[in-house]
């Protein structure tokens, strides 16, 4: 599985509030209108890079902070094909990989050195993440074979209609 | 060999031993979810396509984030969560109730050495009765209520001992902001964390739910705690024939720490980063708009009667709300008369709900305001404006704060003073 998409850097422990605002989350229950708020206390034009396929590449802690399941689900809806972090918050990851949203896990080398706005392009299957514009290349952590189907299927409830069962049965 | 979460994941997938790394497909005793969560639970159930509930005894629902209802909107939703909950036979704690965190184990939901999924973050409080705890989101919370299981990586553990007694004014959550200052916020991520030691061993349960509350501020996944007598005896009554499950005495940890609870003092997380500590004397002075006294963090009888004692007959400074967390726990304050002496102070005395916690309700800040609060969360417009400011604090600095309108070292209004 091949993703692609506009880099879009972010710093250190980009938590669920910064994502979605926890006074959104009760205001509406569609993903589509909450998008429209996304990372707005951080940026609020931040958005707008978004827009059209993007890849958020961060550093440590991503997705720290509350277990609201908007957070990933804004984000796809925002446009962002991918999060490449150092490290993820466990909840926020478990909720990504359900959604579909593909959460990634690369060194910070790459990390800090891939440029703002270059097209990235991430190979699941071979495990690489190519920097189109620098020209960088780095490995991703692998995930379990499990989790891979998920993120191939679009996620979990995708999974389950195609093949009428959840893909952990045997682990 | 094995710890306390190594323990519980092997028997609750059915397995003789299991190993930190592992992935296991566990048996879920609990999960619960609340109004901030369960509609995007039950809309993911319809995604997938599977609309029953595995077992209505073991899947409860909580109105609780924002309750009473502060908006139209939000009462929809709550409709829809009374909705589902009659039609599928499961227990809703309606409006009123209290916060999850403190109504399930108050209503012995929470029994030692299960598998409790709640989604919200702060499920791992129930780590504090011996309980493998964790915080999931929607959907997640969707395949544990339909199917009754779900997978986890079986996580590295890191223990942390707590010798001593702490000093007068100095709280459990001064105790567990050193920590968080420590570790840092990434610090314990995936990891589960066991606090022992003499400390954990003779303190109230009020105090050791606030430690395993903010175990997820540094990004751990779960904190079952070994019982002590406190724990036990107020189990009693509420929860039979359970099993205490301990860590061996050789378990393996990838991590220790030792914290010497004699030499704590009073602490806050300044803004706008949970693990931004800093002694209370660093940020003496600075002026306070609003003192939040509640949340499953510190709004227990034990954070209440702290407040009560340092306000005494005095008058707040600063706007301060006292929330109980749940209607038991307001029942008791009333009873003890710490609501009346709270009222008299100038306090403003709210029904359980989280409301200002998460800026849902009930006290949200305004532009440029700063915030004392004994909730968990400091991060940027948690609480309302995205230019306010929160700072984290036990209640005594909470409520030493409120009388003077800034930031104050609560050993000021101690014992001897
Ligand atoms: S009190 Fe605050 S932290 Fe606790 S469950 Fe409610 S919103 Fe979450």
């Amino acid at each position: 599985m091949k993703i692609s998409g506009k880099c879009v850097k972010l710093g250190d422990h980009i938590n669920t509030d910064l994502i979605i605002s926890g006074k959104y989350k009760y205001r509406t229950q569609d993903i589509r209108e909450l998008a429209k708020y996304v990372f707005e206390d951080l940026d609020p034009k931040l958005k707008d890079r978004l827009y059209g396929g993007s890849i958020i590449v961060a550093q440590k802690n991503f997705g720290c902070g509350s277990s609201r399941e908007q957070a990933p689900r804004v984000l796809k809806a925002a446009g962002v094909n991918a999060v490449i972090a150092e490290s993820f918050a466990r909840i926020f990851f478990r909720n990504a990989v359900n959604v579909g949203l593909p959460v990634i896990v690369s060194d910070k080398e790459f990390i800090m050195s891939v440029k703002e706005d270059e097209t990235l392009s991430v190979d699941l299957s071979l495990g690489k993440v190519y920097a189109l514009g620098s020209g960088l290349e780095a490995s991703i952590k692998p995930y379990p074979e499990f989790m891979l189907k998920i993120i191939e299927a679009g996620g979990i409830a995708e999974y389950f209609k195609a093949f009428k069962r959840f893909p952990w049965e045997n682990i | 060999m094995s710890t306390i979460v190594e323990k519980i994941l092997a028997k609750s997938s059915g397995k003789n031993s299991v190993t930190a790394g592992e992935f296991v497909l566990s048996n879920v005793d609990v999960v619960f979810a609340h109004d901030g969560t369960a509609l995007l639970a039950v809309e993911s159930m319809q995604e997938i396509g599977i609309e029953r509930v595995f077992d209505p005894s073991k899947v409860v629902f909580f109105i609780d984030h924002a309750s009473p209802s502060p908006s139209p909107q939000i009462s929809n939703i709550h409709s829809a969560m009374r909705k589902f909950a009659k039609k599928h036979g499961i227990r809703l704690y309606d409006v009123g109730s209290g916060i999850c965190h403190q109504v399930l184990p108050e209503e012995g939901c929470v029994k030692p050495g299960s598998v409790i999924v709640g989604a919200d973050s702060h499920t791992v409080t129930h780590g504090a009765f011996n309980a493998f705890a964790t915080g999931v989101g929607s959907t997640d919370a969707a395949i544990a209520m339909s199917t009754g299981k779900l997978w986890f990586m079986v996580p590295e553990s890191v223990k942390i001992t707590v010798e001593g007694k702490f000093k007068d004014m100095v709280m459990s959550k001064d105790l567990v902001l050193h920590v968080l200052g420590e570790v840092k916020a990434d610090g314990l991520t995936y990891k589960s964390v066991e606090y022992h030691g003499s400390c954990i061993d003779g303190m109230s349960v009020d105090s050791r739910m606030t430690i395993a509350n903010m175990a997820v501020e540094m990004g751990a996944k779960c904190c079952p705690m070994e019982l002590n007598s406190a724990t036990e005896k107020w189990l009693k009554g509420r929860v039979s024939d359970f099993k205490e499950v301990k860590a061996d005495k050789d378990a393996s940890y990838v991590d220790e720490l030792y914290v010497d609870a004699s030499k704590l003092e009073p602490l806050v997380a300044a803004p706008s980063n949970v693990d931004n500590v800093k002694s209370v004397r660093e940020v003496e002075g600075v002026e306070v708009d609003q003192v939040f006294i509640g949340s499953c963090t510190n709004g227990r009888i034990e954070d209440i009667k702290v407040a009560v004692k340092i306000l005494g007959d005095r008058h707040v400074k600063a706007r301060c709300i006292v929330i109980p967390a749940s209607r038991r726990i307001y029942y008791e304050a009333l009873n003890a008369g710490y609501i009346d002496k709270l009222v008299r102070a100038g306090c403003i005395v709210g029904f359980p709900t989280c409301g200002p916690c998460i800026g849902a309700h009930m006290g949200l800040l305004g532009d440029g305001e700063v915030a004392v609060s004994t909730s968990n969360r400091n991060f940027v417009g948690r609480m309302g404006s995205s230019s306010s400011k929160i700072y984290l604090a036990s209640p005594a600095t909470a409520a030493a704060s409120a009388l003077e309108g800034k930031i104050v070292d609560p050993r000021k209004y101690g014992e001897g003073r």
